[in-house]
């Protein structure tokens, strides 16, 4: 079959791409090309090969940070994810109960990252704050600004309150796409609880919760907001994540070379974990 | 095994019940027999999935009794009352291999792994599912799954009874009659009771020894299909079976003499007077003929549809349809019909008056 050839369709395809150079395409660029130079200032640039990269991969800032992160994200998948399922399941399924759930479950959602920090600072001060007072009453020796454990302790807990609601709507929404019948059939096939669980609502959770790993992945592997207002890193550099570290280094310190050349591998990393875990998840859909 | 009778079974969905229409199921009484095979048949809505799940334990009715064998099964649950049941749509366990859908109930019920596997190998024989057998269940063709569904029912060899919930909805139409002819033999070959929802009468009637006719929350009729199409009890069971179905005419009831619109019409009903607020007469399109003489009609189509005609006729009490042999020669015009009287029915409240 003979087709005209038009090529003006490209000339629609302009107007998007304009607008992904300006947000996506040229700041990235401008990154890579710190990455690769060095200034002192006065837009006078040198150039300096991988020296950012060799650098930034061997030192121990960057170890130290990215195992901090690597930490901090595995403990808070750890819990929202089991936490966030386990809420959804003991949700009501009917009733005026749903929507009071649903609208409590958003709340924390609704909240600005910064006033999150904010909040949190001050209800785990361990003067005046409500938490860090109570537990000092109760014996326990707390201050986050200067014991890096109880800092932790209350970073983990702050993206806990602020982020679990997100796996719960995430898995209630898709236990509710559950068929009746997958219920009364385990039912009359004998069926435990945890067969229930573990052989229907898993399974037909599984989408649903590869979008929340991903996300609470991405978004705790590059937070950033909270525990800087929270903790601003301290005590120290005990929760002084990636995101943190990076700023310090960029705007702190002014190590544009190196900090663009970090921005690089983190983003990396995010990309090639996203992959790999997507891919993974999604292995067996296709025969379906 | 066993009988199992339903005794005065009401239920309601709602906490308080006012009307009529609050109840989803009114005043069931029933006894299945052991190894027959039944149809519930009615129209979307009228408590069929309902009676089901009362059976089987998934609901506990608001009023009423279900014994198993003379013995009240009524709060017990699916898995004391030891019944299996087939979904509208296939239920199969995603993440388990074919072999493990169907060891499931029989895993679940501390079966020894050898029984198990011979157990589970003779219903992939008898469902031809053997060569998927080891494969994920998540990867058949819907007819496949449905297979699995039917196949974990028939799994335990001692259940009371097997229900089908409308079973081949999902089913292609060319699947649809090799998987209820399959049915039909397995109920030949394991002779245990079954009870098939549908509210397809091709469906019923082909399955069915007994169909068990439900409108509107109650059952109206139980009887082999031949008693269904030839002496409707309820002018409901008159039109939903049949195609076309039941004609129905409002009649004059006078000192036993019956007449539409000053037509007399002959049945071999004796009637007393009886008082009703609505009294019809029904008369199914087959067993009616064309005459010199009887009820005036106007002819006002005809379709062939190769194996008969059917003719649309009006008379002064409403539209009748008339069935005739592909080879009769129909009247133009006017006409006039005459009524079997062996197959005249006369309903008194939309009930059959002997």
């Amino acid at each position: 079959m003979n087709k005209t050839v038009n090529q003006k369709a490209w000339l629609f395809v302009i107007p998007v791409f304009v607008l992904v150079a300006f947000n996506a395409i040229i700041p990235l660029m401008t990154v890579v090309n710190y990455a690769f130079q060095e200034t002192f200032g006065n837009n006078v640039f040198m150039w300096e090969g991988t020296r950012w990269f060799k650098q930034i991969l061997l030192s121990d800032r960057f170890h130290a940070a990215l195992g901090r992160q690597i930490l901090f994200t595995l403990i808070i998948l750890f819990i929202q994810i089991p936490l966030g399922i386990f809420i959804a399941l003991t949700m009501p399924k009917e009733g005026i109960g749903v929507s009071v759930c649903l609208v409590l479950m958003s709340m924390p959602l609704l909240i600005p990252w910064n006033v999150v920090g904010a909040m949190w600072n001050i209800f785990a001060l361990p003067d005046i704050g409500f938490l860090g007072h109570s537990l000092n009453a109760l014996g326990f020796d707390y201050n986050f600004t200067q014991q890096s454990g109880d800092a932790w302790f209350t970073t983990v807990l702050m993206d806990v309150w602020h982020w679990t609601s997100l796996v719960v709507l995430l898995s209630y929404a898709g236990l509710r796409s559950i068929q009746p019948a997958y219920y009364q059939a385990a039912e009359i096939d004998g069926a435990s609880r945890w067969s229930v669980f573990r052989h229907i609502e898993l399974p037909k959770m599984k989408k649903v919760l590869t979008i929340a790993i991903l996300l609470r992945f991405m978004d705790s592997f590059m937070i950033y907001t909270e525990p800087f207002v929270l903790t601003g890193g301290g005590p120290g550099n005990a929760t002084a994540f990636l995101s943190i570290d990076l700023v310090k280094m960029a705007l702190g310190q002014f190590d544009l070379g190196p900090a663009a050349a970090m921005s690089l591998i983190y983003f990396f990393i995010v990309l090639t974990v996203c992959w790999v875990f997507y891919n993974l998840m999604m292995k067996n859909e296709g025969q379906s | 095994m066993s009988k199992i009778s339903l005794k005065n079974l009401s239920h309601s969905y709602l906490s308080s019940q006012v009307n009529k229409e609050d109840w989803a199921l009114r005043n069931v009484n029933i006894d299945w027999n052991d190894g027959g095979a039944y149809a519930l048949l009615g129209p979307s809505g009228c408590g069929k999935t309902t009676l089901l799940n009362i059976i089987s334990g998934l609901i506990n009715p608001t009023e009423g009794q279900i014994l198993f064998n003379g013995e009240d099964v009524t709060n017990k649950n699916p898995v004391e009352r030891n019944i299996a049941q087939i979904f509208q749509f296939p239920v199969i366990y995603d993440t388990m291999t074919v072999f493990d859908n169907l060891a499931f109930p029989l895993k679940n019920r501390g079966i020894s792994e050898q029984e198990i596997k011979n157990k589970v190998e003779e219903i992939a024989e008898m469902l031809e599912l053997t060569s998927t057998l080891h494969n994920r269940a998540s990867g058949l063709t819907a007819d496949g799954k449905q297979k699995i569904s039917l196949g974990r029912g028939l799994v335990r060899s001692d259940v009371n009874v097997i229900m089908f919930d409308e079973p081949l909805t999902v089913i292609d139409p060319h699947l649809k009659w090799i998987l209820r002819s399959k049915l039909k033999e397995l109920h030949q070959k394991i002779n245990r009771t079954m009870i098939y929802v549908t509210h397809d009468q091709t469906e019923a009637l082909t399955f069915a020894d007994q169909v068990v006719v439900m409108h509107e929350a109650e059952i109206v009729q139980i009887g082999t299909p031949v008693e269904l199409f030839e002496k409707p009890r309820h002018t409901f069971v008159g039109h939903f079976i049949g195609s076309p179905g039941m004609n129905i005419l409002p009649c004059k009831i006078d000192n036993g003499a019956i007449s539409i619109n000053g037509n007399k019409i002959e049945t071999k009903i004796d009637i007393k007077d009886k008082s009703f607020s609505k009294t019809e007469v029904g008369i199914r399109p087959e067993f009616i003929e064309f005459n010199e003489r009887g009820l005036p009609v106007k002819i006002l189509k005809v379709s062939n549809t190769g194996r008969h005609k059917i003719i649309d006729t009006e008379s002064d009490s409403g539209k009748i349809k008339v069935i005739a042999k592909s080879s009769d020669i129909i009247p133009t015009g006017s006409a006039f019909l005459n009524f079997k009287k062996d197959y005249t029915y006369v309903y008194g409240d939309n009930w059959i008056i002997e």
